[in-house]
């Protein structure tokens, strides 16, 4: 499809066992995705959008199909190569935002690097710049208590490019915040596809569905519609 | 970063940090007193034993060691006898007896010790000097502040007091040369020493010819065959070798010392339960924040060593901690044990040992890393889906 795949599922699937049978949370799903690609993956809720992510980033495990990003199957890596993956190719925000609450904004952005074993001048001057792109120059100091919604996911995302990933995959990063908050994110998410980042998002969020180039549409685990609206 | 992530989740809570801390420094303080006391008597009283040299005491024969009353008669005799035993190289006889000290109207009893000043092992001279002369004596601190008296003043001693005939059956006026500690009496026991000859006179028929032990040198010979040739030569004593001695102390206090290895054992118990329980705890609230870590691609061992840095953290402060809080509880008890009645004063039952004492808190800081390990491979092991969903509806 893509002349460069970054990202290819190809007939992914993710069952829960359950007691008796099992929830097919995702059922077959194949997917590209170009790199700067710019998609959305929309549909109601429960039809299996977050463990497709979490398939797509390696956090979890697909029960059967391949995974390739950027030619490399990462279903077959063990933790340590996944994990690895995850800290050095791939961004994550979450709706939550889920940054470390005892941290500053500074020091959960170069939490990341640290673990990759940058070295302290480095970690700090990228932190700097990080903070500064996200619009939190001034708050480098805070912790997560002293700001805002909109704050906290700016500088979660700031976190997920520490490193400078590849590929940003976001799970309803609007979910939590009010439309002009939600507006900032989306604008942010812009920039940084003009500026050549891959972006996956699964969103409830109409505005930022817009906002990517591409929507894909799911339901009931399986994938219904793929183009651009 | 790790472990400034470990102390942030310890500050996190610094209340239940501080309480943690603090038991295992009690736990600390335990386990080190335990090692104190497990051969502290023991080492105390081999080195009091064993610090004037003697190799072997000689006593009645057929009487128990460290019997106080009884005598062995044709003392000066029976010391000729024993210097001619060969390998025996001092012969230090010494007589145990109760004499009165007078002064203006006050009477003091007191122990007296009839020693001879040049070879004898029973005390140490403080203030003042020894006695020289057969009117010289020296007290100890207790008995000089019983009788009100200064080095150098002159009192009454008596004894054999005959309460028929109001009367004593020796008196002479003594001077008082010196304070003397006393190694083998008990604090609370006030006591004297003098000459021999002036004792054994002072006592009258009681005491005249006789002793209560010899304490002997050999020349550094077989000791066990000196004694034998004591028991053989001299029939009238027997002769406790000071390694005897030892031995039999060593296996007396041995219940001691099995007691304090339980109790230590039980404080490192302790000791790992409370650090096991406070990271358990500090896990558990965290999962969410760890799961978090490992999806953003922080790797296993990291989250592990976080949390056991947490642990070592907590161990660490309470083992310093409990290293003073130990010291100073030793201190205390030592002192309150060694006014027990009956005992040496320069007996010790606490006795600090730098290498034991490092060794056991150095376990209790294993054991404290240990305690982390199995919350450390939960946490490392989380399933990172399902948790960040379990704390995303929760
Ligand atoms: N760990 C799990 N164990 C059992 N079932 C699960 C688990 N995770 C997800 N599921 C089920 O898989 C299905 C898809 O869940 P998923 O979270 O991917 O949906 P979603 O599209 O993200 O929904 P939402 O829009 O509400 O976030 C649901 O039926 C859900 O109950
Ligand atoms: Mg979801």
């Amino acid at each position: 499809m893509s002349p460069d795949p970054m990202l290819s599922a190809v007939d992914v699937s993710r069952d829960y066992p359950l007691r008796r049978d099992a929830v097919h949370a995702v059922r077959g799903v194949s997917l590209e995705v170009a790199r700067g690609e710019y998609v959305a993956i929309v549909g109601p809720s429960g039809c299996g959008k977050s463990t497709l992510l979490n398939l797509l980033g390696a956090i979890d495990r697909p029960t059967g199909g391949r995974i390739l990003l950027d030619g490399r199957d990462v279903t077959t890596l063990g933790d340590r190569e996944a994990t690895d993956l995850r800290l050095r190719h791939i961004g994550f925000v979450f709706q939550r935002f889920y940054l470390m609450p005892m941290l500053t904004a500074a020091e959960n952005i170069e939490l990341p690097m640290a673990e990759a074993g940058a070295a302290k001048a480095p970690r700090r001057a990228r932190v700097r710049e990080l903070l500064e792109y996200v619009g939190l120059g001034e708050r480098a100091g805070h912790r997560p208590s002293e700001l805002s919604g909109g704050e906290q996911q700016r500088v979660a995302i700031a976190r997920a490019l520490a490193n400078a990933p590849s590929l940003l995959l976001a799970d309803e990063p609007t979910g939590e915040l009010d439309a002009k908050t939600g507006h900032e994110i989306i604008d942010l998410f812009a920039r940084l596809n003009a500026e050549g980042m891959t972006l996956l998002v699964v969103t409830h969020d109409a505005a930022l569905a817009r906002a990517a180039r591409r929507t894909v549409h799911m339901l009931d685990g399986r994938v219904v519609d793929d183009g651009t609206p | 970063m790790r472990i400034q992530l470990a102390l942030a989740s310890l500050r996190q809570h610094p209340l239940r940090t501080t309480l943690a801390i603090l038991g295992v420094a009690v736990s600390a303080a335990m386990l080190l007193d335990m090692v104190m006391l497990a051969t502290g008597m023991q080492e105390s009283f081999r080195s009091l034993l064993t610090r004037q040299g003697f190799d072997l005491r000689v006593a009645p024969r057929g009487t128990m060691p460290f019997d106080t009353e009884a005598r062995i008669a044709n003392a000066a005799a029976t010391e000729a006898a024993l210097a001619r035993v060969p390998g025996v190289r001092t012969v230090s006889p010494v007589l145990g007896s109760t004499l009165h000290l007078r002064r203006g109207d006050s009477v003091h009893a007191a122990f007296a010790l009839g020693i001879r000043p040049a070879m004898q092992g029973d005390y140490e001279v403080v203030e003042g000097s020894d006695v020289a002369g057969p009117r010289d004596v020296v007290v100890n601190a207790l008995l000089l502040r019983a009788i009100g008296a200064r080095v150098g003043d002159t009192v009454q001693a008596a004894s054999g007091y005959d309460p028929q005939l109001r009367a004593w059956t020796g008196e002479r006026t003594v001077v008082v040369r010196g304070v003397a500690r006393f190694f083998y009496l008990n604090a609370q026991q006030e006591a004297m020493a003098l000459p021999l000859d002036a004792l054994q006179s002072l006592g009258g028929a009681a005491t005249e010819d006789q002793v209560s032990v010899f304490m002997i040198r050999t020349d550094g010979r077989e000791v066990a065959g000196v004694r034998a040739t004591v028991q053989r030569d001299v029939p009238t004593v027997s002769a406790l070798s000071t390694a005897e001695a030892v031995a039999s102390l060593e296996q007396r206090v041995s219940y001691f010392r099995q007691l304090a290895l339980i109790l230590g054992a039980v404080s490192l118990a302790v000791g790992f339960l409370l650090v096991s329980t406070l990271v358990t705890v500090s896990v558990q609230e965290r999962l969410g924040e760890l799961a978090v870590m490992r999806a953003i691609g922080v790797a296993r061992s990291s989250i592990a060593l976080q949390v056991l840095i947490e642990g070592l953290v907590i161990a660490s402060l309470g083992v310093g901690l409990g290293l003073a809080l130990g010291a100073v509880t030793a201190r205390f008890l030592n002192d309150i044990l060694k006014d027990f009645p009956g005992l040496p004063a320069a007996m010790d039952f606490f006795v600090f040992s730098t290498g034991r004492a490092f060794r056991a808190l150095g376990m209790l800081l294993v054991t404290g890393v240990v305690a982390g390990v199995i919350p450390a491979w939960r946490a490392a092991s989380l399933p990172i889906a399902t948790t960040l969903r379990g704390e995303a509806v929760g």
